[in-house]
């Protein structure tokens, strides 16, 4: 059994070259990732709304223009003309900054997106990589940014001064930090495979598949990383969802629970600032998860063999990237429609002792795969396979652990919830409870609700007194 | 004086600035934003020098994990807007502080300025992702791994002070938000569903009475 070498290591420097550039160039390209936003965000307002409605039997917006397409921009158009109200309470200057904050950073980690290689601008002799900028670090800045972004949420939350936001504040950013610590870990892997973390280099480092020999078969692996990689791609799309606060992860604005969570005192261009800034982010992520994990604006696979790679040159690329954007963008929408929300502390729990876990492990296994497969350890036959003895020993122990850790933990939980009485007062505590399964309920109206001097009395001689508490019955 | 001694002077003179009034400021939450505002422009000087992976790491670590927690903690315990008396420390201990960090600063900056003189160039390259890593993991890796067992005590203090003396007192588990142990939801985690799992927190804590002959029905 013998691996070959994972091909050669892409330089740690994007490969997009960004020579010919000038201030127009620039200039133009910023001004399309704008415009690109824009329009795509209108665009998956209508494409949520309408598939949504689809998905529910109903026929959605369809007024506005040719199949309510234009519904987006008259919403749009109707909170621009709406009254900006600011709240007494609020702390003016934070109030104001927070959707400014939130709006900027999703917009700025787009910069570092690839749309496609390098192209002839139509018109010109300027070739140039359809791709605003990249850095030696790109992934890492879109990480950074959206670390920041956090900021536009808990300002928002706090200096509303009204309770709601505040909870729909703590709420988001306790979801956002949880799950950016998976979304982080997931990407390492990627890393680690890629070599680099520039996207234009990640994109090249998925261009060819990595021929494995299996059982005495030459297979080709596909090169995409969401098949490479296929742990770190689940975890990824998780947590991107976790981080945009999409359903089934919407905690932050349990309408329920919370009125509207952090922008619940937000009205007219600031409230649309907020709701842009959510489309936007979600379009971020998708397309970070194209470029990382779906080889980027490449051909997929039978595409890509035609005409010896020509799909994969000029301006084809863009429509395979925006192509698997809105395949994401879709998945979104789809979860919305399909999935309740998950209650808080499962999420919390899903996060922390799930996500981050797996995650932690998945780097060490690749880690150490890579290692294995290297040059000295892969020629000397005795040290793989003691290597391989103690790598599946260690996935037992892992096991093994996680299974008692969940009996004890279990054990723990029953020793700590006692059988419930059998008969509950649902009005013992003065507001109503429903019973738990198996429970008999009894009535007491109000009385035996704790309070001795009030369960001494009879009920109509308590509602006469000045304490007019109602308990129903 | 080139751009760069221009740029860098702004970012440093903003830092500095933004770290006075981080600890100048009365209002708890405003001087949390200073601190970003200090620490982002840290983060500026460390591009300046051409370190661009410390400094997007300054960025993430620093204001997009430590300070949100800060200002997390204040949203829980303190989230009224406003100015704050109680934030002063006494007139003494203000004077001490001022003096150690005074000291501090004219420590570094002496041993910089001693070290390396009053010029210095930025050496090109040193600031990738790879150098970074090969240094930090060849000469600096006693360090790294020393400042890691800190870090792991310092979680470790943390649990045993949040979970008290004695192990019948609640413990972090059923403190930190989403704490798991108080709710018998099996959830994702778990693989054995845990008996009654409860729809809601809502068994009443108050024993429940029957109605008694002097209550009415």
């Amino acid at each position: 059994m013998s691996l070959l070498a994972q091909g050669v290591l892409a330089a740690e420097n994007p490969v997009a070259d960004f020579g010919n550039d000038n201030g127009w160039v620039v200039f133009g390209k910023a001004l399309f990732i704008f415009v690109f936003l824009v329009l795509l965000t209108l665009l998956t307002i209508w494409g949520e709304r309408r598939v949504v409605a689809r998905m529910q039997s109903r026929p959605g917006p369809n007024r506005v223009g040719p199949f309510g397409l234009i519904q987006g921009l008259a919403d749009g158009v109707k909170l621009a003309l709406k009254e900006d109200v600011i709240p007494k309470a609020v702390d003016k200057l934070v109030f104001v900054l927070a959707p400014i904050i939130s709006a900027i950073t999703c917009f700025v980690a787009f910069s570092v997106i690839p749309f496609g290689p390098a192209a002839r601008i139509p018109f010109t002799d300027i070739v140039t990589p359809l791709q605003l900028t990249d850095l030696p670090v790109a992934v890492l800045f879109v990480l950074a940014v959206a670390a920041v972004g956090v900021y536009g949420i808990v300002l928002a939350g706090w200096s509303s001064g009204s309770t709601y936001p505040l909870l729909g504040g703590l709420r988001s950013s306790a979801q956002v930090i949880s799950y950016e610590i998976a979304m982080g870990l997931a990407l390492i892997s990627v890393f680690l495979y890629a070599g680099s973390m520039s996207t234009s280099s990640i994109v090249a480092a998925q261009e060819h598949g990595v021929v494995r020999e299996i059982f005495g078969l030459d297979l080709t692996m596909p090169a995409w990383f969401a098949v490479q990689l296929p742990v770190a791609f689940v975890i990824y799309v998780i947590a991107m969802v976790g981080e945009t606060n999409r359903a089934p992860f919407d905690l932050p604005e349990a309408e329920g629970e919370l009125v509207g969570g952090f922008h619940t005192e937000y009205s007219s261009l600031k409230f649309a600032l907020f709701f842009l800034a959510e489309y936007i982010n979600m379009i971020t992520v998708s397309a970070i998860a194209t470029t990382l994990f779906l080889g980027g604006w490449r051909a997929p696979w039978p595409l890509s063999a035609i005409g010896g790679g020509m799909l994969n040159e000029g301006w084809w690329p863009m429509l395979w990237f925006i192509g698997k954007l809105l395949g994401f963008i879709f998945f979104f929408i789809w979860l919305r429609g399909t999935l309740p929300r998950l209650r808080y502390d499962q999420f919390m729990r899903f996060g922390w002792k799930v996500l981050i876990p797996v995650a932690l492990v998945w780097i060490v296994a690749v880690a150490c795969w890579r290692a294995a497969n290297s040059a000295t350890i892969a020629a000397d036959g005795t040290t793989r396979i003691v290597l391989i003895a103690v790598g599946i020993a260690l996935l037992f122990a892992i096991f093994g652990a996680l299974i008692t850790g969940i009996d004890r933990a279990d054990r723990r939980d029953a020793a700590r919830h006692e059988t419930p009485p059998d008969e509950v007062d649902p009005f013992a505590g003065g507001f109503p409870v429903p019973p738990l399964p198996g429970q008999r309920l009894i009535r007491s109206n109000g009385i035996g609700n704790g309070r001795d001097d009030d369960a001494r009395r009879p009920a109509l001689a308590a509602a006469g007194e000045a304490d007019e508490e109602v308990h129903g019955g | 004086m080139t751009a760069l001694d221009v740029v860098f002077a702004l970012f440093a003179s903003t830092a500095a600035a933004g770290a006075l009034l981080a600890v100048t400021s009365r209002h708890v939450v405003h001087a949390a934003l200073w601190l970003v505002l200090a620490l982002g422009s840290l983060a500026g000087v460390y591009l300046v020098l051409a370190a661009e992976v410390v400094a997007l790491v300054q960025v993430l670590v620093y204001v997009g994990a430590v300070v949100v927690l800060v200002l997390f903690a204040l949203m829980l315990t303190r989230a009224p807007i406003g100015v704050r008396a109680d934030l002063d420390a006494a007139p003494g201990r203000r004077r001490v502080a001022a003096v150690a960090g005074l000291a501090t600063s004219a420590l570094i900056g002496g041993t910089l300025l001693a070290a390396i003189g009053s010029t210095a160039e930025v050496p090109a390259g040193d600031g990738t992702a790879s150098a970074l890593g090969s240094a930090t993991f060849t000469g600096w890796v006693l360090p790294f791994e020393l400042l890691s067992v800190l870090l792991l005590a310092a979680l470790v203090a943390a649990i045993a002070i949040s979970r008290g003396r004695d192990a019948d007192t609640p413990g972090l588990d059923d403190l930190a938000p989403g704490g798991t142990a108080d709710r018998a939801d099996p959830g994702a985690g778990s693989a054995a569903p845990a008996p009654a799992a409860a729809p809601a927190p809502a068994t009443p804590a108050a024993p429940s009475r029957a109605v008694g002959p002097d209550g009415t029905s």
